[in-house]
C-alpha cells in the first residue's frame, strides 16, 4: 500500500485530510489534443498477450458455450442436473447474476450523472459497456434454458398464423419485454455519448477505421446545435432509462415473487433483487476498472484512487443495504410463521448446502463491511479488484441460494431434491462469462474507452470552492 | 355432439383408507396416456415421469408403525398454480370439462408451472422416449408421444372423457355417472379411487366428496383442487 501512494510521483502520508488536488483527474488536466492522443493510443495498442487472450476467449465462446449448448439442445435437458423438483438450476442463477451485473452500467453511469457526481466521468463508458454484454450474456439464458428453444418465438407477441397470443398474466413475458426494452434502451444510451468521441477517433484515423468510425459518427462536426440537442438527449435519457432498469429486476425478482413456491413467494423480492443487482453491479465495474487501469495504455492517467474511493464507498452503502433486505426477508418469513417458509430457511442455514449460504453471507457482508470503511484500502486498487471479486463471488451464491435449494426444499419432505450442477452446465456458464469478457475485450480496442469529451468537459468547468472549513469542487459553470 | 353439456365438473375421490399401495394405478395411467419409461438409473435421479405416483409414509410411533399411501396426481386445481406463469398458454383451463390441461405443441419448456405446482404433478421430459421396436405397437393412439422438452401431466384421461361422451350422444343419451374411469380408478383393486362428475350432487363422487373423513391437498393454497382425499385412520382401516 505504500507503494500505491506514490504512484502520481507525489508521497502522501494516510492521515493527511486534504488531498492534493492534483491527484483529482478534474485538477489534473491535460491539453484536449494530448487526451484525444491518448485515448486514440490506447484503442489501437494492441500486444501479443490481447490476442492470445481475444483469441483463448473466442474459442471459449464456441466451444464452452456454443459447443455445450448445441450438445444439450441435440440430447435434450437429462445432461443437466436438473430433477424433481428441482426445474431451475443454475441457468436461472447466471441468467439473475447477468441482469444484476447489467444494472451497474446504468446505475454508475445514469444516477451519477442525474446527481451530477463528478467523479463518474471517465468510467461511464466501462459500465455502460457492462450493461450492454452484461444484457447480451443474460439475455442468452432465457433461451438457453428452455426445453424447446428452437420455438422460443412461441413466447413473443406478433400476430402469427398459429392464432396464438402470450400469455401476459406470465411473469416470463414480462421478463422477455423488459430485458428486451433495456437491452435496447442501454444501448442507445451508450451510443449517445459515444458520438463525439467516434467523431474524434473518426478524424484520427484513416482507412478502414476511418469509414467505419465515419457511419458511427453520424456526420458529427460538434456544432453548438448538435451539442446542446446531444445534452439534452443524454438528459432524458439519463432520467428515462432509471426507471426501466429498476422494472428490469423488479420483474426478474417477479418472476420468482409471483409464484407459489414457498421461500420466494415473498413481497420484499423487488427491491431486495435491485439492491443485489446493483450491489454485485457496482463491485463490477471496480473489478472492471481494475482491469482496464492494468491493461490498457494511459488508463491509469484516466482512472485513480480517487474513483475507487468514491465506488467504494457506494459499494459499502448497498452492501449494507442488501443486508437490510436480507434479514427483512426472513425476519418477515419467520414472523409470517408458515412452517414451510420456516423449514426452508432454517435449511438455508444448517441442511447441506449451507456453505453456499454462509459463502454469501462472508462474501457480502463481513468482506465489504471489514475492509471499506478504511480509506487506504479502498484507495488500493488490487484490493479493491480482489474485495469486488469477492462480492461477486457472494451474490452468485446468494442466488444460488434463493433458486435451486430453495427449490429443493419443498412444502412436504417427499419431494425433498438436492441439485448440483452437471458438466454441461457449467460449462455453459463459463462459455457466457467467456462471451461477456470476449466482447468487452474486442470492443475496448473499437470505441474509445474514455468519455474523452466528458472528461475535458469535467477539467474545464472545474473549480475548487470554499465552503465552510472545507475546498469543494464545483461545476457551476456547466448547465 | 348434439347436447354437449357444459356444466361438467370433474373430480376424483382418494380413499387413503382403502389404498393398499400397490401401484397399479401408475403401472395403468403409464399405459393408457403413453408415459415414457425412462429407465432405472433416471427413476433413481429423480426423473421418474409418473402423472400419478404413491406417496409411502409411515404413521405411527414404534414399533407400531403402518405406511401409509398418497396416491398424488395432478389436483386439476380450480385456480391453478400453473396456469398464470405459463408464457404460451401451454397448460391451459378447459371450458368444458373443468381440467387443466397441457397442450403438448404450445409448450416451449420453461418448467416454471413445475416449478410453481405445490403438488409436483408436473413431469417433464428431459429426453425423447425411447420406445423400442414391439413396444410401440402398445401405444394408445389417443394420447400423444411427447417429444423431449415438454411439459405433462395427468389429464383425467381426457380422452376417456371425450370418448365416454361421444358414445353417449351417439347414443342420444346423458352420460350416466361411472360410465366414464380415467385408468387410475379402472385399475385401482380396492375402489380407494372414485371418479366422477361432481357437478351432479347425486353422483358416487359427490357423495363421497362430502364424507366427514374428507380433506384436500394444501387447501391453504387456494389452489381449488378437484380431488378430495379421505383419510380417518383407526376403524376407517388404513
Amino acid at each position: 500500500m505504500a507503494a500505491e501512494t506514490k504512484l502520481f510521483g507525489k508521497l502522501k502520508t494516510a492521515e493527511q485530510e486534504h488531498e492534493d488536488p492534483k491527484e483529482q483527474l478534474m485538477f489534473d488536466p491535460r491539453p484536449r489534443e494530448e487526451l484525444n492522443r491518448m485515448v486514440m493510443e490506447m484503442m489501437t495498442t494492441t500486444t501479443k498477450k490481447f490476442w492470445l487472450w481475444a483469441i483463448g476467449l473466442g474459442v471459449g465462446v464456441v466451444v464452452l458455450l456454443f459447443g455445450a449448448w448445441g450438445y444439450m439442445i441435440s440430447t435434450g435437458m437429462w445432461v443437466t442436473g436438473l430433477r424433481r423438483p428441482i426445474f431451475w438450476g443454475v441457468f436461472i442463477v447466471t441468467f439473475v447474476f447477468w441482469i444484476g451485473i447489467s444494472h451497474a452500467g446504468t446505475f454508475v453511469s445514469a444516477i451519477l450523472r442525474v446527481f451530477k457526481a463528478e467523479f463518474r466521468r471517465p468510467f461511464t463508458r466501462a459500465a455502460e459497456l457492462m450493461t450492454t454484454f452484461g444484457l447480451a450474456a443474460g439475455a442468452l439464458y432465457p433461451l438457453i434454458h428452455l426445453g424447446r428453444v428452437w420455438v422460443f418465438y412461441f413466447m413473443i407477441p406478433y400476430p402469427n398464423a398459429r392464432w396464438l397470443w402470450v400469455n401476459f398474466r406470465s411473469p416470463l413475458v414480462w421478463d422477455l419485454l423488459a430485458i428486451t426494452t433495456y437491452l435496447l434502451s442501454s444501448t442507445i444510451y451508450l451510443y449517445l455519448p459515444l458520438v463525439p468521441d467516434l467523431a474524434m477517433a473518426r478524424d484520427r484515423t484513416t482507412g478502414i477505421r476511418h469509414s467505419a468510425y465515419k457511419i458511427l459518427a453520424l456526420g458529427w462536426r460538434g456544432t453548438e446545435a448538435e451539442w446542446f440537442r446531444l445534452r439534452k438527449a443524454i438528459q432524458i435519457f439519463a432520467f428515462a432509462i432509471i426507471p426501466v432498469m429498476f422494472s428490469v429486476h423488479t420483474i426478474v425478482a417477479w418472476d420468482f415473487a409471483v409464484s407459489q413456491v414457498a421461500g420466494w413467494h415473498s413481497t420484499i423480492f423487488g427491491p431486495y433483487f435491485i439492491i443485489g443487482a446493483i450491489l454485485s453491479g457496482v463491485s463490477a465495474v471496480v473489478t472492471i476498472l481494475y482491469i482496464l487501469r492494468s491493461t490498457l495504455k494511459h488508463m491509469d492517467y484516466f482512472l485513480r484512487p480517487e474513483h475507487f474511493d468514491a465506488l467504494g464507498k457506494l459499494i459499502l452503502v448497498f452492501s449494507m443495504a442488501w443486508a437490510y433486505f436480507f434479514f427483512n426477508d426472513y425476519l418477515l418469513g419467520w414472523y409470517g410463521g408458515e412452517a414451510a417458509v420456516r423449514q426452508i430457511l432454517t435449511l438455508h442455514a444448517t441442511g447441506p448446502a449451507a456453505w453456499v449460504w454462509y459463502l454469501m453471507l462472508i462474501c457480502n457482508m463481513a468482506v465489504p463491511w471489514l475492509t471499506l470503511w478504511n480509506r487506504k484500502i479502498r484507495r488500493t486498487p488490487w484490493l479493491m479488484f480482489i474485495i469486488t471479486l469477492t462480492i461477486n463471488v457472494g451474490m452468485f451464491a446468494e442466488r444460488y441460494t434463493i433458486v435451486p435449494l430453495t427449490l429443493g426444499h419443498q412444502r412436504t419432505p417427499f419431494d425433498w431434491g438436492v441439485y448440483t450442477p452437471q458438466p454441461v452446465e457449467i460449462s455453459i456458464v463459463l462459455g457466457t462469462f467467456c462471451l461477456f469478457t470476449f466482447l468487452y475485450l474486442i470492443t475496448s480496442r473499437l470505441i474509445p474507452m474514455v468519455p474523452v469529451w466528458e472528461v475535458q468537459e469535467g477539467q474545464v468547468a472545474h473549480t475548487l470552492r470554499k465552503i465552510g472549513k472545507a475546498e469543494v469542487p464545483t461545476v457551476t459553470e456547466l448547465d | 355432439m348434439a347436447e354437449v353439456s357444459i356444466a361438467e365438473k370433474w373430480g376424483l375421490v382418494v380413499d387413503q383408507d382403502r389404498c393398499t399401495g400397490c401401484n397399479a394405478c401408475v403401472v395403468a395411467c403409464s399405459m393408457e396416456n403413453n408415459v415414457p419409461f425412462t429407465g432405472e438409473d433416471n427413476v433413481a435421479f429423480g426423473r421418474g415421469t409418473y402423472w400419478i405416483y404413491n406417496k409411502r409414509m409411515w404413521e405411527g410411533e414404534y414399533p407400531r408403525v403402518a405406511p401409509a399411501f398418497q396416491p398424488v396426481m395432478c389436483q386439476q386445481c380450480g385456480s391453478a398454480p400453473c396456469e398464470p406463469v405459463c408464457p404460451t398458454f401451454a397448460a391451459v383451463h378447459s371450458e368444458e370439462e373443468q381440467i387443466n390441461l397441457q397442450v403438448y405443441i404450445r409448450c416451449i419448456g420453461t418448467r416454471y408451472c413445475a416449478n410453481n405446482c405445490p403438488y409436483h404433478a408436473r413431469q417433464f421430459n428431459f429426453q425423447d422416449p425411447d420406445i423400442p421396436e414391439p413396444m410401440n405397437s402398445y401405444l394408445n393412439p389417443d394420447v400423444t408421444v411427447r417429444s423431449k422438452g415438454v411439459m405433462e401431466k395427468c389429464t383425467f384421461c381426457v380422452q376417456r372423457i371425450v370418448g365416454g361422451r361421444q358414445t353417449a350422444s351417439a347414443e342420444d343419451r346423458p352420460l350416466r355417472d361411472g360410465e366414464v374411469t380415467p385408468a387410475c380408478v379402472a385399475a385401482c383393486p380396492s375402489g380407494a379411487l372414485v371418479f366422477g362428475d361432481l357437478s351432479d350432487p347425486n353422483s358416487r363422487v359427490s357423495q363421497m366428496a362430502q364424507n366427514e373423513r374428507q380433506y384436500k391437498l394444501m387447501d391453504e393454497l387456494g389452489t381449488k383442487p378437484k380431488v378430495t382425499y379421505l383419510k380417518g385412520g383407526g376403524r376407517n382401516g388404513g
